[in-house]
C-alpha cells in the first residue's frame, strides 16, 4: 500500500542523508522525496512517498523516529490529508499545436509560464492522478521534457505536525 | 553552565577536558597527523590514560571491552582517513551490539574538506550506517557541547557508539570551554519507563501461564537488570534462556537456567521456546541465529510479551502480543511488584512443564567424547571453567570456539561474556580482553580464540606487553577455520574450499616473540595442569596452544533459516 510519510528534522547538513541511507540500506522504496525548510529555519519537512505492508511502513515510521535528528514521524495516509505535486512540462507547440495545448492546460488549470517559437512551458499543480492524467492526454510525441517535485503532504483541520 | 570564569583553551585541549570532565580514565588510540594536536594536549596531562594499541580496529575493540566490562563509556582516539577505516570494523561491532563507546576522529583541515587532501575519507558518511550518531564538528566553539551530546547519546536509551570528527585546524583555535553539565535535544528522548497498563497486561499473562519461558537478551546485561531478572524467575520459579548476548544476564548455573538458546542453543532452550504458552522477551530481538525461521516459529501459538528499550526492535520479526517500551531494568522492577503482590498461580501447571522440560534435558545434548586420546576442545573450556573458578572475564573470537566457551561455560554473571555477537567479528577477542584487563586490572581475564581468529589481531601481543596485560590466551588450534569447516561439511559435501589454514605460525615461538610466554598442550591428560600452571602466572600473558580435534563439531545445530527445533545433534552424524 502507498503511504505519505512526513517528517520533520533538524536543519542539519546530512540529515538527508541520513534518512536516504536508512532507506537503502533496510530495502525500504522511496517513490518521491521533498524537503525543505519550514518557517523555523532550524528545521525541514520531508514528505516522502512509499509503498509496503502495514509491518513495513510501521518498521520504517520506528527506524526513522530513532535517527538523532528527526523530531517528529507521522503517516499521513492514516488519516484526511491532502497532497499535492508541482510539475513544469515543456511541450512541443509550434503554429500547429498552439491552441490545443493551450485548451488542454486550460481544462487541466495549468498555466502556460514560458514561451517560444515552438514551446511551451506549463506549470501544473495537482495530486499524482492529476499530474499523470495531463501526460497521458497529451500526445507523447509532445513531450519536450518533464520536472516533478514529488509528493507534498499536509493532514486536514486541525491536524499538525509540530516540534 | 555556571562555571566562574570561562577558560580559554584550544582545541584540542578542549578535546581532552571534554574527557576529564566525563570522568574518562583510558582511551585506547593511535597518533597521526590529523591528531597531533590532541596527542600533544594528552602528553601534557596526566588524567586520562591513553593506551598505544598497534592497529586502529585494535582501538575501537579495545574501547568497545573496557565499556562491556565495566558498563562505562569506552572511547578510542583514531586519525583521519585510514585510521578511521581501521577503525570501521570495530565501530560496527559495537553498533550490532549496543555497546556505549564515543569514536574521537581528526579530520583534515576545514578547508580541505572535499578536495581530496591526503588521508582525507568522509568519516561521516563512511561510518553513518554504523554508528547510533556521528557529528562533524565545523566550528571550535560546537566542540565541547558537541563531545557531551556524544557521550549522552551512547549511554541513553539503546545505546551505541557515537563518532565525532574533528578537523585539525580547530583543535589549534582557541576557544572559551564551558563544558555543559547536561544536554538537551528534541530531536532525542529516549523512553525509560514503560507502560503501565501494559505491564499489568504483561504479569497477568505470566502469572497465569501454564508453560511459561523467560527469553533473556544482552538488553538485561545493557540495563544492569540481572539482579532483577534474576530475582523475577526465581519467584516465579519459571525457566529462563539467554541469547549469546545475555549470556551471566541469569546464573548459568541455577537450576532454572535453560543455557543458551538459537542456532547452537540446548535442545531444551529451544524446544521450550516452541512450545510454551507465554513467553516474556527481555532486552532481545528474535534475531535470525535466535529463532530461526520466523514462520516456522509462529507454527506454535503462544503470547508473547517483549520488552525492550528500542520500538523498532518490537514486532520486528516476530509478531508481539504485548509490547513494553522502555529500559528493562525500571519495567522488571513494575513486574516484580506487580508479581510479589499477585500469588503465584499455577503451580501443578509449573509442575507439568518442568517434568516436559526435565524430559528434554535428559536428551543431554551438549555431550562428547571424552575419551578421545585427542584433545576435544569443549573439554578444554569445561577445565577452563573449573580452574577459573567460573569467575574469569571471558572475551572470545568469532566461530566454533565462541560456541563452545557460550555452551561451556556456565556464567553466572553480567559483563563477564564478552563477544561479538551482532557481528560476528573475529579478531575482536584479543584486543577486547586488553579492554576487559585494563577496566579490571586485578582480574583472571581469558581470551578464547583459534588459530584463524587470532591472526587478525595478533599485533596486538605488542600492546599486551607494553602495559604489562597478564591476559591469557586459550587458542582452540584445530588446523581450521572450524566453523567454515562445519558448515562445509553439513552443507556443501566436504568441500572444504579454503577453510584450511596452512603454513600457521609456531605461536609458542610467536608469543616469545612478542615477548610473551607460549605454551603448546597435545594431550588431554595435560590440559587440567597446563591451565593451573597458566592461571597461577598471575602477572604475565601466557599463549597456550591447545592442539585440538580437527573434526569437531558445535552441536547441536540448526540450520539457517530453519525452525528452532530442527536440530542437528553430535549422534545423527
Amino acid at each position: 500500500m502507498r503511504h505519505i510519510i512526513s517528517v520533520l528534522l533538524e536543519n542539519e547538513a546530512g540529515a538527508l542523508s541520513r534518512v536516504a541511507g536508512l532507506f537503502s540500506a533496510r530495502g525500504y522504496n522511496i517513490e518521491s522525496l521533498t524537503v525543505a525548510p519550514t518557517e523555523d529555519k532550524s528545521m525541514s519537512r520531508m514528505t516522502i512517498v512509499t509503498r509496503g505492508s502495514n509491518d513495513v511502513v510501521e518498521q520504517i515510521t520506528k527506524q526513522l523516529n530513532k535517527l538523532i535528528e528527526v523530531v517528529k514521524v507521522v503517516d499521513l495516509s492514516e488519516a484526511a490529508h491532502i497532497e499535492r505535486e508541482l510539475m513544469l512540462i515543456k511541450v512541443r507547440a509550434g503554429a500547429k499545436e498552439r491552441e490545443d495545448m493551450k485548451r488542454m492546460a486550460d481544462i487541466f488549470r495549468g498555466r502556460v509560464i514560458d514561451v517560444s517559437d515552438n514551446t511551451y512551458t506549463i506549470e501544473l499543480t495537482g495530486d499524482g492522478h492529476k499530474l499523470d492524467a495531463f501526460i497521458e492526454a497529451i500526445d507523447p510525441a509532445l513531450i519536450v521534457e518533464t520536472v516533478r517535485t514529488g509528493t507534498s503532504g499536509i493532514g486536514r483541520g486541525n491536524r499538525v505536525l509540530k516540534a | 553552565m555556571d562555571r566562574i570564569k570561562a577558560l580559554e583553551l584550544s582545541g584540542a585541549e578542549i578535546v581532552v577536558r571534554c574527557l576529564q570532565e566525563e570522568g574518562v580514565e583510558c582511551i585506547f588510540g593511535y597518533p597521526g597527523g590529523a591528531v597531533l594536536y590532541i596527542y600533544d594536549a594528552l602528553f601534557k596531562q596526566d588524567k586520562v590514560r591513553h593506551v598505544l594499541v598497534r592497529h586502529e580496529q585494535g582501538a575501537a575493540h579495545a574501547a568497545d571491552g573496557y565499556a562491556r566490562s565495566s558498563g562505562k563509556v569506552g572511547v578510542c582516539l583514531v586519525t583521519s582517513g585510514p585510521g578511521l577505516t581501521n577503525a570501521v570494523t570495530g565501530i560496527a561491532t559495537a553498533y550490532l551490539d549496543s555497546i556505549p563507546m564515543v569514536v574521537l576522529v581528526g579530520q583534515v583541515p576545514t578547508k580541505a574538506i572535499g578536495e581530496d587532501a591526503f588521508q582525507e575519507v568522509d568519516t561521516v558518511g563512511i561510518t553513518r550506517p554504523c554508528v547510533k550518531h556521528n557529528f562533524l564538528v565545523k566550528d571550535v566553539k560546537d566542540l565541547a557541547v558537541t563531545i557531551k551530546k556524544a557521550f549522552h547519546i551512547a549511554q541513553t536509551g539503546r545505546p551505541g557508539p557515537v563518532l565525532v570528527d574533528i578537523p585539525k585546524d580547530l583543535t589549534a583555535q582557541d576557544c572559551e570551554f564551558l563544558y555543559p553539565d547536561s544536554v538537551s535535544m528534541r530531536s532525542y528522548s529516549p523512553i525509560t519507563r514503560g507502560h503501565a497498563g501494559q505491564i499489568k497486561k504483561a504479569a497477568k499473562l505470566l502469572l497465569e501461564a501454564k508453560r511459561p519461558v523467560i527469553y533473556a537478551g544482552g538488553g538485561v546485561i545493557l540495563s544492569n537488570a540481572s539482579d532483577r531478572l534474576t530475582e523475577l524467575v526465581r519467584l516465579l520459579g519459571v525457566p529462563c534462556t539467554n541469547t549469546l548476548m545475555g549470556l551471566g544476564g541469569f546464573p548459568g548455573t541455577d537450576p532454572l537456567s535453560l543455557g543458551m538458546l538459537g542456532m547452537h542453543g540446548t535442545y531444551e532452550a529451544n524446544m521450550a521456546m516452541q512450545h510454551c504458552d507465554v513467553l516474556l522477551a527481555v532486552g532481545a530481538r528474535f534475531d535470525d541465529r535466535v529463532i530461526g525461521d520466523p514462520e516456522h516459529f509462529a507454527q506454535n501459538r503462544r503470547k508473547i510479551i517483549h520488552v525492550d528499550i528500542d520500538p523498532s526492535s518490537i514486532s520486528k520479526r516476530v509478531k508481539v502480543d504485548v509490547p513494553v517500551v522502555g529500559n528493562v531494568d525500571d519495567v522488571l522492577a513494575e513486574l516484580l511488584k506487580l508479581a510479589k503482590a499477585e500469588a503465584c498461580g499455577n503451580a501443578a501447571a509449573l509442575d507439568d512443564w518442568w517434568r516436559q522440560i526435565a524430559e528434554w534435558r535428559a536428551r543431554n545434548c551438549l555431550r562428547y567424547d571424552r575419551a578421545s586420546s585427542i584433545i576435544k576442545p569443549q573439554y578444554v573450556i569445561e577445565k577452563l571453567y573449573e580452574v577459573t573458578g567460573g569467575d574469569a572475564y571471558v572475551t572470545s573470537d568469532v566461530g566454533q570456539h565462541q560456541m563452545w566457551a557460550a555452551q561451556f561455560y556456565k556464567f553466572d554473571k553480567p559483563r563477564r561474556w564478552i563477544n561479538s555477537g551482532g557481528l560476528g567479528t573475529m579478531g575482536f577477542g584479543l584486543p577486547s580482553a586488553m579492554g576487559v584487563q585494563l577496566a579490571h586490572p586485578g582480574a583472571t581475564v581469558a581470551c578464547v580464540t583459534g588459530e584463524s581468529s587470532i591472526q587478525m589481531c595478533i599485533q596486538e601481543l605488542s600492546t599486551c606487553k607494553q602495559y604489562r596485560l597478564p591476559i591469557k590466551i586459550i587458542n582452540l588450534n584445530n588446523r581450521y577455520m572450524g566453523m567454515v569447516r562445519q558448515w562445509q561439511q553439513f552443507f556443501h559435501g566436504n568441500r572444504y574450499s579454503e577453510s584450511y589454514m596452512d603454513a600457521l605460525p609456531d605461536f609458542v615461538k610467536l608469543a616469545e616473540g612478542y615477548g610473551h610466554r607460549g605454551l603448546k598442550v597435545e594431550r588431554p591428560e595435560d590440559v587440567e595442569p597446563a591451565l593451573r600452571e597458566v592461571f597461577a602466572r598471575k602477572d604475565e600473558l601466557v599463549f597456550v596452544d591447545f592442539v585440538t580435534d580437527q573434526t569437531e563439531n558445535v552441536y547441536p545445530m540448526v540450520a539457517a533459516g530453519k525452525g528452532i527445533t530442527e536440530m542437528i545433534f553430535a549422534e545423527d552424524l
